[in-house]
């Protein structure tokens, strides 16, 4: 269920679209930065902000593998390991960080595509935020440091969750 | 029209037409899993891949207008290769368990595979697995890995039913139809996407594993469930029904089926079927159920006259039954207290003499009034066209209900008036397009109509039965005087249009005439009524009064369905006799002195008669119950022992002596009702340039075998028929009789062939038979009656009712499929009158009108206005136990339980 300030957002959000329907992505981006992932209660409640079904919005949201339909932590970590990243170390980054946070349940480690970030290859997301120039020890270094607080992401709706 | 070259034949098409469909009509069939004619295209499968001159690569057939002068290649090497590649990655995933899967035999990737495909797969990867199988809803099963994608099924539930609740998910090789895991496929509508998958992924609970394709066998009837009377193909195996597909009418059901209809003939195999007469609850044989019955209506007519005689029902069997009823009480015994409807109708001179649309008017209607029940639950297949006609063609809906509907998303302008001030809003709206609007509601309503070109078409049924039928007659007497109106009745009961044409209502004789014209039926019948008597309602006060002392069940149950229960249950405990037809054991029939079993849907063969006045054939697949017998035999037995032989043996004699003297159907005879395709139209004279007749006359489709996924359409081309003439009305009245006869025992014999000749009586000639049609055919009078509504107490909520599709009824109750899909009732309020009692949605409270009380969860709906509730009919809790049909509205109650 979105909080009632997300909820005030939601109903700005809809106003922005000139149908309802428009408004799918961008209050599931909402909802997740809010629970941090996208449960079936907060499709319902989507699909009631949009004028459509649960289905339609379960739908629309599985296809994009940055929808999390499933909880996982307060931490998504995306590990690069596309061509460039590749060749500069992208894969011991993300072993590193898959062997360290292995049980840890706050923290979601996940090999992406790329990133568009080659230049500074490799390059990694944390909760979507971008740090580049990695090493094993500087990526795990940067993801204690939101664990500890240290570091905040935006948030993709805008950090308003 | 323009050119297109389809494989070196050069052929006639309509600019934008899809060039498979252009293909198809004229005899290429390109191989297609995801097009579907009543639907959008999608070009997903990519199966109908073809060659176009001048186009680069291969496009689709399905997403492709045809254009003058286009060359079309859908044999060509490339083609070939293109078809073998695509079924080749269609076959990566999709298993082969085609022994263990319902759709062997009857599968299009199958089919397509063997006469378009490769013959072998080079894929030896592990295919994909998925937890099998699943359900989607309570009636549809979803095997995940069978699925190829199409989309018929997302997109069916989405752009005809209206109710979204299936998509798919996930993408790639992971791409699978699913449900929200809180909202299961709950759609009226969800058996169709079974009958349209391509491939065994979506099975109906009710028919998996009960039979194989090729074990079916096949006729084509009308389903009896509600007056659409859709078209449909009823499969038996072993002698049980074990399958109905909707058949593709363009008139009628455009080949869609509602899940009640679809699955809800399992009753007629039903345990609690009554299979043997019964006398004072005993077994007995037929002679004696027969004489007993008729020795009770002799002695009731001696000893108190045939006013004493009252018949209720008559809207659930044939056409052939109802005139056996009709001739019956009417022509035998003389009374003329008869009704087919139970107080939730409209009177039969309205519905009898009104300027009626079809339901395909809908599409090309400058608007669309809307004064109905909600046609999701009460016609479903109905709410489909006018769906259609709304969101496809574009036409505006005028509503008038006062509660929100399936169809609220769809309306244009809604009047919404308080119950029972239907009639003054409609004055109102006739008020505005003749320049006096009463408010701005009115006034954009009557723009619209003014600013389009059309017949109005007025949906009119009973919108509201906690109300007398006044408000709404008194709307249709103000809409009826506009030019260009025509009226598509909304009643309910599966063949209540039959019965009101073949005269199973009070003042009404058989062919839409009034007891004034009795000289039609009266070259027959023995005699005739000469005042009119009662209708439900007076039947039923006349029982507790003492006037009506014998009452025949024309399988009817007043109890549960006639508006008012308490009177009903007062009634049919004061009755003298009872004597029913009837094919279950229900409350109003179970002290019945005779019980006469009767055959069902499936046992029969006949003639029904649609909302719109189409009269089709009928037929039987299975052999009855027990030893049931058709109500039509019944009756003329019965008649037979009062002294009065009807004659008739065959279903065709009946259908025969009811044309002749029924004014509406001169011009129509068994064998051309037999052949025609989507039949006739009552009266047959005014729409005989409409009649079609299949070209090689087997009429229905073929007996065997399974029938296709693709729109079930009938396999031969319609022709144009004339009614020819004949010399003498006798010699074409028996001439019509004789082939009745002959298309019975030697269908083969009767004409055939191109030029369709299905002789009939003239204009001229069936004066001396009956009047000529337009001289004696009931005109409405449009006398509205008042309507004087009581004075709302400030704390009742006033009611509106109408019916549910999953009802209290035996083809719900004893089928075992959607019996599980009805809903507990309940009671819909504003948010704002559920605030004002201080309650949470769905907390019990107790409501309480003048007829009765009980307890009932509450619910806030959206869209209904302050002061108005909204509870369905039927059950323990349902409006019938609130509502007296003596008032103009129905007030109740609702508080809190301490």
């Amino acid at each position: 269920m979105f909080t009632d300030a997300n909820k005030k957002r939601a109903t700005e959000i809809v106003a922005l679209y000139p149908k309802a329907h428009s408004a799918i992505l961008p209050l599931a981006h909402l909802a997740q930065d809010q629970d941090g992932w996208l449960s079936p209660e907060a499709m319902d409640e989507i699909a009631d902000y949009c004028d459509t079904t649960a289905a339609d919005v379960q739908g629309v949201c599985s296809f994009y593998t940055m929808y999390k339909r499933r909880p996982c932590g307060n931490l998504v970590v995306s590990v690069c390991t596309n061509v460039t990243c590749l060749v500069v170390g992208g894969p011991e980054v993300l072993e590193r960080l898959e062997h360290k946070y292995a049980s840890d349940h706050d923290v979601f480690v996940e090999e992406v595509e790329c990133l568009a970030a080659c230049g500074n290859a490799p390059s990694m997301q944390v909760n979507y935020e971008y740090h580049e120039h990695l090493t094993p020890e500087s990526a795990e270094q940067i993801v204690e440091d939101y664990k500890a607080g240290r570091l905040v992401a935006r948030g993709v709706s805008g950090g308003l969750a | 029209m323009i050119n297109v070259t389809i494989d070196g034949k050069t052929v006639e098409a309509n600019p934008g037409d899809l060039l498979i469909k252009v293909a198809q009509e004229n005899g290429v069939y390109i191989p297609r899993f995801c097009w579907h004619d009543r639907m959008k295209p999608v070009g997903m499968c990519r199966m109908c891949l073809v060659e176009v001159e001048g186009i680069r690569g291969l496009p689709p057939a399905c997403t492709m207008p045809v254009a003058e002068g286009m060359v079309c290649h859908t044999e060509t090497p490339a083609v070939k290769q293109a078809q073998d590649d695509v079924l080749e990655f269609l076959l990566v995933n999709h298993p082969l368990d085609c022994p263990v899967c319902d759709r062997g035999g009857e599968c299009p990737l199958q089919d397509t595979t063997l006469a378009f495909g490769p013959g072998e797969s080079r894929f030896v990867e592990e295919k994909r697995h998925f937890e099998k199988p699943i359900p989607i809803s309570d009636v549809v099963l979803l095997d995940r890995e069978r699925c190829i994608q199409c989309a018929r099924c997302t997109r069916f539930a989405d752009e005809i039913a209206g109710d979204p609740l299936i998509s798919f998910v996930d993408r790639g090789g992971h791409t699978q139809v699913l449900n929200h895991p809180d909202h299961p496929f709950a759609s009226y509508f969800s058996g169709n996407v079974v009958q349209i998958c391509p491939v065994g992924a979506l099975t109906a609970k009710p028919y998996r594993f009960r039979a194989r394709p090729w074990d079916l066998a096949t006729v084509e009837t009308s389903c009896g469930q509600c007056a659409v009377q859709c078209r449909g193909a009823l499969q038996s195996s072993s002698n049980r029904l074990v399958r109905l597909l909707g058949v593709d009418s363009d008139a009628v059901n455009h080949g869609w089926l509602c899940d009640k209809g679809r699955y809800g003939f399992e009753y007629v195999h039903s345990d609690a079927r009554v299979r043997e007469p019964q006398l004072d609850g005993k077994t007995v044989s037929w002679p004696q159920a027969l004489d007993a019955a008729a020795d009770a209506l002799r002695s009731a007519r001696d000893l108190h006259g045939a006013e004493s005689i009252a018949f209720l029902g008559g809207a659930r069997g044939t056409n052939e039954d109802a005139y056996a009823i009709a001739r019956l009480a009417k022509g035998v015994i003389g009374t003329d207290n008869v009704d087919s409807q139970l107080g939730d109708g409209l009177p039969a001179e309205l519905i009898l003499g009104v300027n009626r649309a079809a339901i395909a008017d809908l599409d090309t209607a400058a608007a669309i009034v809307l004064l109905a029940p909600d046609l999701k639950e009460a016609l479903p297949v109905l709410h489909l066209r006018l769906r259609r006609a709304a969101l496809e063609c574009n036409v505006p809906i005028i509503d008038f209900s006062s509660v929100p509907h399936g169809l609220t998303r769809e309306v244009t302008h809604a009047l919404a008036p308080l119950p029972g001030e239907q009639g003054k809003r409609a004055e109102q709206l006739v008020g505005a397009l003749n320049g006096n609007a009463a408010d701005a509601i009115v006034a954009a309503a009557a723009a619209t109509i003014a600013g389009r070109s059309g017949n109005i078409v007025v949906v009119l049924g009973r919108s509201n039965l906690a109300e007398r039928s006044d408000a709404t007659v008194q709307a249709a007497a103000a809409l009826a005087g506009l030019a260009n109106v025509k009226f598509l009745s909304a009643l309910r009961r599966g063949n209540v249009h039959g019965a009101l044409e073949a005269g199973l209502a009070p003042g009404i004789l058989p062919g839409r005439v009034t007891i004034e014209h009795r000289d039609a039926v009266q070259q027959v019948w023995r005699t005739a009524p000469e005042v009119p008597g009662l209708d439900a309602e007076g039947i039923l006060r006349g029982a507790i009064d003492g006037t009506i002392k014998t009452l025949v069940l024309v399988g009817a149950d007043p109890i549960a369905d006639f508006p008012d229960r308490a009177l009903a249950i007062e009634a049919l405990n004061a009755v003298g006799t009872i004597i029913a037809l009837d094919g279950f054991g229900n409350a109003s029939n179970q002290r019945a002195k005779v019980m006469l079993p009767v055959t069902m849907f499936g046992e029969k063969s006949g003639t029904t008669t649609n909302l719109e006045g189409r009269m089709q054939r009928v037929n039987q697949k299975v052999s009855p119950e027990g030893i049931a017998m058709d109500d039509w035999r019944i009756a003329s037995e019965i008649a037979l022992r009062l002294g009065d032989d009807f004659d008739l043996e065959l279903v065709d004699e009946i259908t025969a002596e009811m044309i002749k003297v029924s004014p509406a159907l001169a011009g129509a005879t068994p064998a051309l009702l037999a052949s025609s395709h989507d039949g006739v139209r009552i009266p047959v004279r005014e729409h005989a340039t409409e009649i079609k007749v299949r070209k090689n006359n087997a009429g229905l489709l073929d007996g065997e075998g399974a029938v296709s996924w693709e729109p079930i359409k009938a396999d031969v081309e319609a022709v144009d028929v004339e009614l020819a003439t004949h010399e003498s009305a006798d010699e074409s009245a028996d001439e019509s009789a004789g082939e009745a006869g002959a298309a019975v025992i030697d269908s083969g014999e009767t004409p055939s062939a191109d030029k369709a000749t299905i002789t009939a009586p003239t204009a001229e000639a069936s004066a001396t038979v009956a009047p000529t049609a337009a001289s004696v055919l009931l005109t409405w009078n449009r006398i509205a009656p008042s309507v004087s509504l009581p004075g709302r107490d400030a704390y009742a909520v006033r009611l509106v009712s109408g019916p549910a599709l999953y009802d209290h009824g035996n083809a719900v109750n004893a089928s075992a499929s959607i019996v599980g899909l009805r809903g507990p009732s309940k009671l819909l309020v504003s948010a704002a009158d559920l605030q004002r009692l201080g309650v949470t949605n769905g907390t019990e409270v107790h409501v309480a009108s003048a007829k009765g009380a009980f307890n009932i969860a509450v619910h806030a709906a959206r869209g209904i206005t302050q002061g108005v509730a909204q509870l369905a009919m039927g059950g323990e809790r349902g409006a019938n136990a609130l509502i007296d049909v003596g008032s103009s509205a129905t007030d109740v109650r609702v508080e809190t339980i301490q």
